[in-house]
């Protein structure tokens, strides 16, 4: 039995210093839904995903969240000097995961176990983050730009990991500036709720 | 327990003198050349030495506990752990007092074992031994908790933030310094358990001072 997830907020607004980068917003995701928030740099995804994921306190407005919630955004969380699978495991470990080999082989980590974490690309540091969100098995995906730096290989096969996802009753806010696909192409696009 | 344990052992791998993050035996070093330079500064004069040489040993300690401050916390906030952590309904007062145990652990011991040959370079034995080793046993966990709290406090700064967190270190040692060197002039018990009561206040406010500061940090 699937635990229930819900995302919704009213009326948010978010202010960083003088500056009001948006007001107004509401959205419900309930299981299964997906939504991307699309936007420039600078108009406030990064300060939504953690707005909603309750790091950041909200200007105004609430969010309501029912569910274990997983954050993916550009601060990896791994230590820099381990090796890979040392530094992926201390989150296994925390996160009670026993199958971790099947996230590493989607996303082609594999061979990359030995290699320190400093040593990694961008997009491979990517991936690791992604292999924790896997094995995390939280319902509410909060993801910050998680193509960045991704080739087209390891892109399709993050689309069809939030496919899967989704399709198992979890749901996926994706905060991206490039296309991506989506189970349902919800979008929202964050400039329309500026100032 | 679990969560206790992990979050542990990674901090330990961190901490702990010789470790992957390297740099951790350098208190150690720092806190015996001080005790080494002393008798070439004032001379080697045995009835000075003896008399300061445990006040000596006292500042040394306390010098040795500010040089890790800046990488006890900072890096995990920069690099998201706590993010992580939080999320994962991991309250920041747990992994700050685990921290506090292995900061603890990865100078506290050490010092007390230095100490042997640091009271040798400073010619002091026999009962004023005693009451160092005691004095620090007593002690440095009130140091390490000390160093914890400024070290959660001045997390969000950029840069400056280890010459900064020794400077609000010392006055906030300064008690610490009183009753455990005070000890060593008066010989008696009271002083011991002065410390030893400063020690455990300091321990028991350092995980929730800290805690509440990371959040804040965080809000920012």
């Amino acid at each position: 039995m699937m635990e229930p997830c819900r995302l919704a907020a009213s009326e948010l607004a978010c202010r960083r210093g003088d500056r009001v980068l948006f007001s107004s917003l509401s959205l419900t995701l309930e299981a299964g839904d997906a939504l991307q928030v699309t936007g420039a740099n600078g108009t406030g995804k990064s300060s939504l995903i953690r707005i909603l994921a309750g790091l950041m306190r909200a200007f105004a407005g609430a969010v309501e969240r029912t569910g274990s919630t997983a954050i993916v955004d550009e601060r990896l969380a791994l230590d820099e000097h381990l090796p890979l699978g040392r530094a992926l495991a201390f989150w296994q470990k925390l996160d009670g995961c026993t199958t971790p080999d099947a996230a590493l082989a989607t996303l082609q980590l594999d061979s990359l176990l030995e290699v320190p974490v400093r040593f990694l690309s961008t997009g491979q540091r990517k991936r690791a983050a992604l292999a924790r969100l896997l094995n995390g098995g939280r319902r509410i995906w909060l993801l910050d730009e998680p193509l960045n730096g991704l080739d087209d290989q390891a892109r399709s096969a993050v689309e069809a990991l939030l496919a899967l996802h989704c399709g198992g009753g979890g749901i996926a806010l994706v905060a991206s500036h490039q296309p991506i696909a989506l189970p349902g192409e919800q979008s929202l696009h964050l400039p329309d709720f500026a100032g | 327990m679990n969560v206790f344990a992990t979050l542990l052992r990674r901090d330990l791998a961190a901490l702990l003198p010789g470790s992957a993050r390297g740099n951790s035996l350098l208190p150690l070093l720092f806190f015996l050349a001080v005790a080494m330079l002393y008798p070439f500064a004032v001379g080697p004069e045995p009835q000075l030495l003896a008399a300061t040489g445990g006040g000596v040993i006292w500042v040394a300690a306390l010098l040795a506990a500010i040089l890790p401050l800046d990488r006890l916390l900072a890096p995990d906030v920069e690099s998201g752990f706590f993010d992580q952590w939080a999320l994962r309904g991991i309250a920041e007062e747990v992994v700050v007092a685990v921290r506090l145990l292995a900061h603890w652990l990865s100078f506290g011991p050490f010092i007390i074992i230095a100490a042997f040959p640091a009271s040798a370079l400073v010619g002091i034995d026999g009962a004023t031994l005693h009451v160092v080793l005691l004095g620090l046993l007593a002690g440095t966990p009130g140091l390490a908790a000390i160093g914890i709290i400024i070290a959660s406090v001045t997390v969000g700064l950029r840069g400056g933030g280890a010459a900064l967190s020794g400077l609000l270190m010392i006055p906030l040692a300064v008690p610490l310094l009183i009753f455990g060197a005070g000890s060593l002039s008066t010989g008696g018990e009271s002083g011991l358990a002065l410390t030893g009561a400063i020690s455990l206040a300091l321990v028991a406010i350092a995980p929730f001072a800290g805690g509440a500061a990371i959040r804040a940090a965080r809000e920012g």
